[in-house]
């Protein structure tokens, strides 16, 4: 019987042959640790008996989600976080380079076939390139750090078989909210999903990063796309990795295969308070919003925005909403800088932020009151996520946030 | 013995503990803002032996041990539930904090007097007795070594 790719890629690093349900010691390519879980994973390492980390150039630091620091103790964490990266010989891309999940693929960090590891759970985003990638804790961080290699158990894999042509405007996020309706909060816990079909062998590798990134939300341990010439296309001059073929075996046993047709697939639109609560946006059309979000991780990427801006045309955003977009990295944001789209949103009344998580965790800024509504690109819609218990976070993708944003109401973006 | 914290099913990591306190590592002081806004009496009234008895999907969203460190603050040393979301079982059973699995969850009932006898693997609530699943082989290594500090010591000295 054939292996998966997840299958493949343990078996590789634990030179045997793995299974699901095997528990295996493998070690790791890539470990990540950021501003928020980063500290906590350090004092445990202490804690274990510190010493050295087990590779420094394995390790990648970077603070992205209380930056500039928010408080005294951010601060404190963030010169915490210094000292160690000097002490043990680690590069530090501080506050200078943008969130985590962009940042550590543009940085050339993550390649097919790796096992990454990240102290924050959407690390499973890198599985847009192929890797199997996955959040741990600070515990298990600190286990990492010191020995460079962790418990797993292989998962097994639902595979989406994704066809067709998405219609004008709709894209990578509403089937990823679409898969998320479906399959449910925690219906794919302890498996990986594995990404198939020309709708993902035709979508850039930043729509990629978008599906993959929002794996955590069904449950799944990694989300997973094949390697394929764009990938290869996109590792070039950033890693010097030669192309080579990964993909699941033909008679691989599969946990599920399910089939989409992207082409059916409308506007989508998580509400409060789970992102496994999905409609089509023409369901809440017309719900006032206080706050559009357009960044994150999950969508902060250049084609985001560029993809805001064509909704935008010659219009200006409500008078009656706060618009805050923040590019998610330092390199996505020259590029919406060089476009003159910075320009165009300031104009049209939006505030456009330095790379940084933002509003996404609500905690460095952008907060809700009581009673106010969000319309969010980011991937958490949970009670209290961006601030009041009492507010609430809507999710969808740039194209139906700009909509919204221009009208002041929740709009299918088909329709500006 | 103590009182059973009932919660429903997707409690996130978010709901035991938001965002902004995240910059707080002690047990203790995240324990004063677990649940805050969504079960406001909890950091104030949870104490030693109480049990959190929830549906499924229990700890979804982030990957922040802050989540398990606030309920071991408060006290908690089991949590029961239907299921766990990955991240947050192992977080747990890290830490210190037991995740229990339980397909009966639904009969116990919120502020039910609760005792959990790891050794026969149930759960007794208002003197009624529910099954516990056992807690897998290599996680249980773990978890009678103390945790993964300890593990890690004892490998480190190996």
């Amino acid at each position: 019987m054939g292996l998966t790719i997840t299958e493949k890629i343990f078996s590789a690093h634990c030179k045997k042959e793995c299974r699901a349900g095997d528990v295996v010691m493998a070690p790791v390519d890539g470990a990540m640790i950021h501003d928020i879980t980063g500290p906590l994973a350090i004092n445990v390492m202490k804690e274990m008996g510190g010493g050295s980390v087990f590779d420094p150039k394995k390790v990648i630091m970077l603070f992205d989600h209380q930056i500039p620091a928010d408080s005294i103790s951010a601060a404190e964490n963030h010169v915490m976080m210094r000292k160690f990266a000097r002490e043990q010989g680690i590069y530090n891309y501080d506050i200078k380079e943008g969130v985590c999940h962009q940042v550590v693929p543009e940085k050339g960090c993550v390649k097919p076939g790796d096992i990454v590891v990240g102290s924050d759970s959407h690390t499973c985003a890198y599985g847009a390139l192929g890797a199997f990638s996955t959040g741990i804790g600070s515990t298990d961080m600190a286990y990492v750090l010191k020995f460079g290699e962790l418990y797993f158990r292989v998962p097994d894999t639902i595979q989406i078989n994704a066809n067709g042509k998405f219609q004008n405007r709709v894209g990578p996020k509403d089937l990823i909210l679409t898969l998320a309706g479906d399959i449910g909060a925690d219906g794919a816990t302890y498996r990986a999903l594995e990404f198939c079909g020309n709708a993902f062998s035709e979508m850039d590798i930043p729509g990629r990063m978008t599906c993959a990134n929002m794996a955590i939300e069904m449950g799944a341990k990694a989300g997973i796309v094949p390697p394929d010439e764009k990938t290869w296309e996109y590792l070039r001059g950033r890693t010097d990795c030669t192309p080579f073929s990964l993909a699941s075996d033909e008679d691989a046993k599969f946990f599920e295969k399910r089939d989409y047709d992207v082409s059916k697939i409308n506007p989508k639109i998580a509400v409060p308070h789970n992102v496994d609560n999905v409609v089509d946006v023409t369901e809440v059309a017309g719900k006032q919003v206080d706050q559009v979000f357009i960044g994150s991780c999950t969508n902060g990427r250049y084609e985001d925005f560029v993809e805001a801006a064509e909704v935008l045309g010659d219009n200006v955003f409500s008078e009656d909403v706060r618009v805050i977009m923040v590019p998610a990295s330092k390199a996505e944001y020259m590029k919406v800088l060089k476009a003159g789209l910075i320009e165009k949103f300031v104009e049209a009344g939006a505030l456009v932020e330095a790379p940084c998580c933002g509003p996404c965790m609500g905690g460095a800024f952008g907060l809700l009151a009581p009673g106010e509504v969000s319309l969010s690109t980011s991937n958490r819609n949970f009670r209290g996520r961006q601030g009041s218990t009492e507010s609430f976070v809507y999710l969808s993708s740039p194209a139906t946030a700009a909509a919204s944003a221009i009208t002041g109401v929740i709009t299918d973006p088909r329709e500006v | 013995m103590g009182r059973a914290w009932k919660f429903g099913n997707d409690i996130d990591t978010d709901a035991i503990i938001p965002g902004r306190f995240l910059t707080i590592y002690d047990p203790k002081e995240l324990a004063s803002h677990a649940f805050e806004g969504t079960r406001k009496e909890f950091a104030a009234e949870a104490k030693d032996g109480d049990v959190i008895v929830a549906g499924r999907n229990f700890g979804c969203g982030s990957s922040r041990e802050h989540a398990p460190l606030a309920l071991k603050g408060a006290g908690i040393e089991f949590v029961v539930a239907k299921s766990f979301a990955r991240i947050f079982y192992r977080n747990a059973i890290n830490t210190g904090v037991l995740p229990l699995v339980c397909p009966d969850t639904d009969k116990i009932a919120d502020g039910a007097e609760v005792f959990v006898n790891l050794k026969e693997a149930y759960i007794e609530a208002d003197t009624k007795q529910y099954p516990l699943e056992p807690i897998p082989v290599f996680m249980m290594r773990i978890v009678e070594a103390g945790g993964l500090v300890e593990y890690a010591k004892m490998r480190g000295n190996k």
